[in-house]
């Protein structure tokens, strides 16, 4: 099936989404001229394709439900914010709060993220090939966050159950985020999403560091008033 | 020569202040509890209306109609709400709630032709299946969010902040969270669950209009978005929500509820409601969208007369929470021996946190949910909603009103300086207004 082509330089994102959300038979699209406008391919639940050729503003993917949504370029903050399945693939560098709260699905960065990715992430598998900025997986409930380059300071603070996997540098780690040992179970998990993101045998699993929570802050207590 | 003087006790350092140091001295954390501020405060008590006289035309009591509809959502919604009454049910969790109270809330709401309210954790199916006209909470902590609510949703709640707690979080101790609770929230069951205090993924309200664009793309702009907030900078917050786009504009009183939450926030943070309506009133007036930007407003709302004001000062419509609670049977005095066994006694039951609520509403247990009949509870609920509504029509007839929504400033004075300030009504038997012109 030929794409259907949406150009956002004569059409408005009401248009392109609202006929993402009714055209749900169609599974390919091509959206041009996003010029950084928002919520371009919010709330698409169908099992298509988006492939947008340019760079999106906010929360370009937002909610995204069964499709495959790929970004040629930049995208701004809140990148596949609450994503609930499918997959968003951004090709340039992504602004802060990439992936929050994302409940599942797969989220790959070519580039950079910002500040706060994976900020109260809920299920979502998130690859960032380059760095992450500070506070990314703050308080982080489930999923996975997986950074080939450097992370910046306070990964991980108030860490819930996700697992965190750093192949360069991190700045600090937050409150009741610790280094973990990685067994094989984690190596295999690792992979898994090494391999999702096209990347399995250029990068050696080896070269990671595993992060996740202490759990000494699951309960208050007197004894950990320092943390909070 | 010997005298007995009588024990004085300190004003500063009375009974309860000093069973606060001593509980704080003994286990190292804040009392943490739900309900709301139990302190006296300004509040609507200190207003009364002015019955038609002579330069005033009553209408007659249940003879001549006087309407109570109200449209939420007319601005930007392509599906606005419509209400029969001027009350709804403020947003309550499931988690904080029992099932069972959450289906009684449903159907009591819906007997009179309003709507509910989801709360930090997300939208049941019960929950959907009881109530007619559904408000979904858009939270910080994005418990249980997903697009599939939203779009079963009849409108958005953007929560930025709640009465009890404006700036602060919520906190749900382990002891309610069930695997169920659990589940909704993505956290493991019996930790003691953080919800944020602020929204991840903006910072202001530039972004947050973005966001509520976002809401509408998702939804193809059919739902009117609420923007909650709580009562502190009520001017500035109004308008910055209306910039922002919202539809309505839910302003919570500090005499609000939460489920649980630090007893110093709850009495030390946020401004009374009385001091919050008028100036976002303002707000939408300088805007030149009174009206046209519904305001809710909530906080300690108790009976028609508190209703009938908040409209007279310029609400379109009320929220209750903790008379909601009540209405269904929290804190009755007929489970006094079990409040006996708690350590406290009906009318002072706030462990809400606990789980071991013996009215069965505020828990998880399932045995102690069972106790509460939803069918009676909202049949109960209805009984009192409808009172509401009856109460503030009479107040509005008597004050010559065909619409409880034609109630104005100019029918109220103030019985203090300070409620006279605060509600920018005249102080009874003056024209005085304390403060006029100056906001």
């Amino acid at each position: 099936m030929t794409a259907k082509v949406i150009d956002l330089a004569t059409a408005r994102v009401r248009d392109l989404n609202a006929a993402l959300h009714a055209d749900k038979a169609h599974r390919h699209w091509k959206v041009l001229n996003p010029a950084g406008l928002h919520s371009i391919a919010a709330g698409v639940d169908a099992p298509v394709t988006v492939e947008v050729d340019g760079h999106v503003g906010y929360y370009c993917a937002g909610m995204n439900q069964h499709a495959s949504i790929t970004v040629n370029g930049n995208a701004g903050v809140g990148l596949a914010e609450n994503m609930m399945s499918g997959r968003v693939h951004v090709k340039g560098d992504a602004s802060q709060a990439a992936g929050a709260t994302a409940q599942g699905g797969t989220l790959v960065i070519d580039g950079n993220a910002s500040a706060r990715c994976g900020i109260s992430m809920k299920g979502v598998d998130i690859l960032v090939k380059g760095n992450v900025g500070h506070m990314s997986a703050f308080m982080a409930q489930a999923g996975s966050l997986v950074v080939l380059g450097d992370a910046g300071e306070a990964l991980g603070d108030s860490i819930y159950e996700a697992r965190l996997f750093v192949r360069g540098t991190v700045a600090s780690l937050g409150a009741d985020c610790i280094e973990k040992e990685m067994g094989e179970a984690h190596k295999a998990q690792l992979f898994a999403r090494l391999k999702a993101a096209g990347l399995d045998g250029t990068v050696d699993v080896s070269d990671f560091r595993r992060y996740g929570s202490a759990r000494t802050l699951y309960h208050f207590h007197v004894d950990n008033v320092g943390a909070y | 020569m010997s005298f007995t003087t009588f024990p004085r006790k300190s004003a500063t350092f009375d009974d309860y202040t000093l069973s606060e140091i001593r509980r704080a001295a003994a286990t190292g954390l804040y009392d943490i509890r739900g309900g709301g501020s139990k302190r006296k405060l300004p509040h609507l008590d200190d207003l009364l209306f002015l019955g038609a006289s002579i330069s005033r035309y009553p209408l007659e009591g249940y003879r001549e109609k006087c309407g109570t509809g109200v449209v939420l959502g007319s601005r930007f919604a392509k599906k606005p709400v419509e209400l029969k009454i001027p009350v709804t049910i403020a947003g309550m969790s499931f988690g904080s709630l029992s099932a069972e109270a959450k289906e009684a809330l449903g159907r009591g709401a819906s007997a009179m032709g309003t709507s509910t309210t989801t709360g930090d954790g997300g939208m049941t199916p019960e929950e959907r299946g009881h109530s007619s006209i559904l408000v979904y909470q858009y939270l910080p902590s994005r418990y249980g969010m997903n697009p599939d609510d939203l779009r079963k949703a009849d409108a958005i709640e953007v929560v930025v902040g709640q009465g009890a707690k404006p700036g602060g979080g919520g906190m749900l101790l382990g002891q309610k969270i069930s695997k169920r609770v659990a589940g909704m929230r993505c956290l493991p069951e019996g930790i003691d669950q953080r919800s944020a205090c602020r929204h991840p993924d903006w910072t202001g309200p530039d972004d947050l209009e973005i966001k509520i664009e976002e809401l509408r793309e998702i939804t193809d702009w059919e739902k009117p978005i609420y923007v909650k907030v709580g009562a502190a900078r009520p001017y500035y917050d109004t308008a910055l929500a209306v910039k922002s786009g919202a539809d309505v504009v839910v302003l919570d009183g500090m005499q609000g509820g939460t489920a649980a939450t630090q007893e110093v926030f709850i009495e030390h943070v946020g401004i009374p409601l009385l001091s919050a309506i008028r100036p976002a009133v303002q707000a939408l007036q300088d805007l030149g969208l009174h009206r046209k930007v519904q305001l809710v407003v909530s906080g300690g709302i108790r009976n028609g007369a508190d209703v009938a004001k908040c409209l007279a000062l310029g609400a379109d419509a009320v929220s209750i929470g903790t008379a909601a609670l009540v209405a269904l049977g929290d804190n009755d005095p007929a489970l006094e021996a079990e409040y006996n066994k708690l350590g406290t006694t009906a009318g002072a039951y706030d462990d809400w946190h606990e789980g071991r609520d013996p009215a069965g509403i505020t828990t998880q247990d399932p045995a102690l949910a069972a106790r509460l009949d939803p069918v009676l509870a909202g049949r109960r609920l209805a009984n009192y909603l409808a009172v509401l509504t009856l109460e503030a029509q009479t107040i509005a007839r008597a004050c010559g009103k065909s619409h409880v929504h034609n109630l104005e400033p100019e029918d109220l004075v103030a019985l203090t300086v300070e409620a006279a300030a605060m509600a920018r009504v005249p102080l009874a038997g003056t024209d005085w207004i304390p403060g006029r012109g100056t906001y």
